[in-house]
């Protein structure tokens, strides 16, 4: 009797080892490798999409330095991110609703969060998430992991109920993000539905110390949206342009009703987890991390800009001082908010007090007067 | 008037609120066409619709999550959670999150998600179905626990939570929905739910309890009643927040305090009672107070539910020793 296999396993785990390659429009020599998509954009445009990584990257740097003075609190680097960051979140308008996690400050701040409400998060003052004012579109920065996923889709299912016309909800999580149940009954609550959400992954290697090879045997993140079948991509998270040609297709997508969109952006984070004591060294080498650097979203659009005459030493460094006096100015705004109160905290809890809570209003408002 | 079993009661407050207020949703699993496993939301699909009325895929965490978005575009959502021993799977959807929201946002967004969940013993089923984890939800801050212990109350708290702006665990209980009838107002009522209910009143003892444990209490009271002893029962109706003022009243009068509760004696709602009562009013009381509560296991299994429930001997015996106190 011959060997007749009915199903061949070891070739169906060969098919999924299968290499993909990211989007890309500018690879990370800084040459055009899509001539057609960079030929869309002009070159104010152009200047534009360098001007926003540098605003991410001088906010990151400035936000490194207060957090070491002690000026800010809580801060999550965002170095290496900004074409992946600043790229996708453009390709949003403001009525669109963002559902970020807490290394998405960048995009929450182009999304319509002032500065300074941005730094009160930071340091742990409830008017950081207080968006009334603004009318920021948006839910105040997730701390669990994936959680934002099912909200997302909860968002998006009103949008579709309310038949809100052109608009979407969109959201971040990162490589370790997707081990997540909720990633996956985000998702797949979604593609259920058939909602206006686009979903993103922030793929920088590394949740805080454990590499994305641990978290799945899965080629791509990207790929898990083929089991919630809802379409999916993987980009080249250091490139802009890429990321932006790529959230603005997602975007139309999902607004023309399409149902939801998973993408996969390529990028790392050059520094620590969060300024709070996470060192790189325990778990990268330099070996690994040199090449990352050389990729660095800034250096391949200088470049190329730079070549166009549209960008400059002097520019960039002028541009930075802007953006300097602009946190500047933020960090002085913040430090007028007022001191937070255990009353008012408790006034939040219930719409309408309950009689313990009127209680323990009461005795810590007498404590305050003091 | 009319005469309707407790899941009815369910069934009719929430056909009122879909009436009534068309950012109404009620979804979950199976609550679409086969109107819930329990049948609590039998026909309301066909009457108001599947963009109001709908089934989702099978993940509890995704019901929650899905609820705080669509409260964050406007709706008043009302999810089932099938059974309440599933709410393992969703408690960072109600603990991490929706409970949370409108604290987190300075006050300035309302989550009016109501999280409807049968739970509590005696009906055999297999194991995380009859749980009572109430004492889980009651401790997390901005959260609302409701539990009514007959038909009139179930339709009245039910739309006063649906109505009210903060997210709300209401506890349906599972041996009640068909065991129990009586007659409830047509149309829309509310019972408020910051409010304990003395069902009975009473001078020698109070019995302080809730959900089906009312019902137990309740027949401990008519058998003292033949013995000349008067007893008062209220009803907490609501585990979050806890109305200490009802039941410090009734501990003030009587002197003498029992109270009831279905859960293990561990960490629960009967130690926050006792708690109450002892800060607010200790100096009143005669005797110590007691506590019937179930023994510190894992829910039994089925065929030892009988021996493991706090019933009506447990509490008759527990009031006899707190009456003959000296």
């Amino acid at each position: 009797m011959s060997e007749v296999k009915f199903v061949d396993f070891v070739a169906k785990k060969n098919e999924l080892q299968e290499k993909v390659e990211p989007l890309q429009v500018v690879n990370g020599k800084g040459e055009i490798v899509n001539q057609a998509v960079f030929d869309k954009y002009s070159d104010e445009d152009l200047v534009k999409f360098m001007k926003l990584m540098v605003w991410e990257r001088t906010l990151h740097q400035r936000s490194n330095a207060l957090t070491r003075q002690g000026r800010l609190g809580f801060y999550a680097p965002t170095e290496g991110q900004e074409a992946s960051g600043m790229g996708s979140q453009l390709a949003f308008k403001s009525t669109d609703f963002m559902l970020p996690a807490y290394r998405d400050i960048p995009q929450l701040i182009q999304h319509g969060l002032p500065i300074w409400k941005a730094f009160l998060w930071s340091r742990g003052h409830v008017l950081g998430n207080d968006y009334t004012d603004e009318n920021v579109q948006a839910l105040a920065p997730q701390i669990i992991i994936g959680a934002q996923y099912i909200e997302t889709a909860g968002v998006a299912l009103g949008l579709k109920k309310n038949k809100t016309k052109d608009t979407v909800a969109f959201t971040y999580t990162g490589d370790g993000g997707t081990s997540q149940g909720d990633f996956y009954e985000g998702i797949n609550f979604a593609g259920a539905f058939q909602v206006p959400a686009v979903f993103f992954i922030q793929n920088n290697g590394y949740a805080i110390s454990v590499p994305r090879h641990v978290q799945t045997a899965a080629v791509t993140l990207a790929q898990k949206g083929m089991a919630a079948g809802i379409p999916y991509v993987q980009v080249d998270g250091m490139d802009f342009l890429a990321v932006y040609e790529t959230a603005k297709a997602a975007r139309e997508y999902a607004a023309a009703g399409n149902g939801p969109v998973l993408i996969e952006t390529l990028t790392f984070r050059f520094g620590p987890h969060t300024n709070a004591g996470d060192d790189p060294k325990r778990y990268r080498s330099p070996e690994e991390e040199q090449p990352w650097f050389d990729n660095d979203p800034l250096i391949r659009y200088r470049k190329i800009l730079t070549d166009k005459g549209l960008w400059s030493e002097e520019i960039e460094a002028s541009y930075v001082d802007e953006v300097k006096d602009e946190i500047k100015a933020a960090i002085k705004k913040a430090d007028e908010a007022p001191k937070q109160k255990i009353s008012e905290f408790l006034e939040n809890v219930f719409e309408v007090p309950t009689p313990e809570v009127a209680e323990q209003i009461k005795a810590f408002k007498a404590k305050e007067a003091k | 008037m009319a005469t309707m079993s407790y899941i009815q009661a369910i069934t009719d407050a929430l056909r009122t609120q879909l009436k009534s207020d068309d950012k109404t949703l009620i979804f979950g699993e199976d609550v679409g066409k086969n109107g819930g496993v329990f049948r609590a939301t039998d026909g309301l699909q066909a009457e108001f619709g599947e963009d109001r009325v709908f089934d989702t895929p099978l993940a509890e965490s995704g019901i929650i999550g899905l609820s705080t978005g669509l409260a964050l575009q406007g709706f008043r959502p009302i999810p089932e959670i099938q059974f309440f021993g599933f709410v393992f799977e969703a408690m960072d959807q109600i603990a991490g999150q929706l409970s949370r929201t409108r604290y987190r946002t300075n006050g300035t967004v309302n989550v009016p998600v109501t999280i409807r969940s049968p739970f509590g013993g005696g009906t055999h089923t297999p194991e995380m179905h009859a749980d009572s984890l109430e004492a889980m939800v009651a401790s997390v801050p901005g959260l609302r626990v409701v539990t009514p212990s007959n038909p009139y109350d179930a339709k009245g708290l039910l739309i006063s939570s649906i109505k009210n702006n903060d997210p709300v665990i209401f506890l349906e209980n599972l041996k009640l929905y068909r065991s129990m009838k009586a007659d409830v107002p047509e149309g829309e009522y509310e019972v408020p739910l910051d409010k304990a209910n003395v069902v009975r009143e009473g001078s020698d003892l109070t019995i302080i309890a809730y959900s089906a444990e009312v019902n137990e209490s309740l027949k401990v009271a008519e058998k003292l009643e033949k013995e000349g002893k008067s007893v008062e029962v209220v009803d907490l109706r609501s585990l979050a927040p806890i109305d200490f003022e009802t039941i410090v009243k009734s501990a003030e009068k009587t002197h003498r305090v029992l109270v009831v509760q279905e859960a293990q004696r561990l960490a629960g709602v009967a130690s926050k009672v006792v708690s109450e009562i002892s800060e607010r009013a200790i100096l009143a009381l005669d005797a110590p107070i007691g506590r019937i509560s179930a023994p510190d296991t894992i829910y039994p299994f089925g065929l030892a539910e009988d021996d493991w429930l706090p019933n009506a001997d447990d509490i008759e015996a527990k009031a006899r020793e707190i009456l003959e106190f000296n």
